[in-house]
């Protein structure tokens, strides 16, 4: 496995880390604390569905905590927290769906054009215009139009920030099919927003 | 530069992941070029859209029924 850069917010999460496995509940309810709200913004993303959500962050966070002792603290705490989200949001879909719309490797090409078809300009602020949860749907609707591979890519990379190797370990995949996959989401969900979002 | 080889850029110019020279020529060919500067004006609002923590809180109960079940967890592997 990688070794990622330690930066300053990972050293004082290795510490809380050491502190829960060595029995401290503050520390570990420190790390949840951290993380709870990307966990859940990602099972919402991910599965589009607030219960599925709901049980994604409980699942992830009481698995972590059956399993910190085999956390080997070669990767960010977070991105490990991650792997265990993203198994638990596709176990939850494929109760939901059939098994085939849920696998990260769903058999898109990663080399087909991805052609711009919408130039007009947006309304300069929905996020003001809208009503909070109006604006949510509308995101959640055009993420949930990408394949499952595109999307998850697309929040790893662009929301949660993890990078390209990272994203590529976790999934499973090569760099260069996470950047092709980041390409693509970006632009097919720029087109999707583009039908709702423009100006007039 | 052609909209094709700027399309093909353009992630890696949001990253910032290009070389001066590159940059350069991106930057010349969205100045005079309207679709191009759309589609990087609203690729990036895009992702600032989808990044924005005001949008899609975690409810004060989900986070209250979290809290609860991982202290029932912590307390009952104490007893054990």
């Amino acid at each position: 496995m990688a070794n990622f850069p330690q930066t300053g917010l990972a050293k004082d999460e290795a510490v809380l880390v050491a502190e829960a496995k060595a029995g401290s509940y503050d520390a570990f309810e420190d790390l949840v604390n951290r993380y709870e709200k990307k966990i859940y913004r990602l099972g919402l993303n991910l599965t589009g569905n607030p219960e599925d959500a709901e049980d994604m962050l409980q699942e992830t966070f009481l698995k972590a905590f059956e399993h910190l002792s085999d956390f080997r603290e070669d990767s960010r705490f977070y991105t490990w927290i991650v792997r265990i989200a993203i198994n638990q949001g596709l176990m939850k879909l494929r109760k939901r769906r059939s098994s085939k719309e849920v696998q990260i490797e769903d058999g898109e090409n990663d080399d087909g054009e991805v052609i711009p078809r919408d130039f007009a300009d947006w309304r300069p602020n929905p996020e003001q215009e809208l009503q909070r949860t109006e604006l949510e749907t509308i995101l959640q609707d055009a993420a949930h139009s990408l394949p499952m591979t595109f999307r998850t890519v697309f929040f790893l990379r662009d929301v949660e920030g993890l990078s390209t190797e990272e994203t590529a370990e976790l999934l499973n995949l090569s760099e260069g099919a996470v950047k092709a996959r980041l390409f693509r989401a970006r632009l097919r969900l720029r087109e999707e927003l583009s039908k709702i979002l423009k100006r007039g | 530069m052609k909209c094709k080889d700027a399309l093909q850029q353009l992630t890696g110019y949001l990253d910032g992941n290009v070389d001066e020279e590159l940059k350069h020529m991106l930057e010349v060919h969205l100045k005079c070029c309207h679709h191009c500067q759309v589609v990087y004006d609203t690729t990036k609002k895009t992702i600032e859209l989808y990044c924005d923590g005001k949008l899609f809180p975690l409810p004060n109960r989900v986070r209250e029924r979290l809290h609860e079940a991982l202290r029932a967890k912590w307390d009952a592997r104490s007893k054990s």
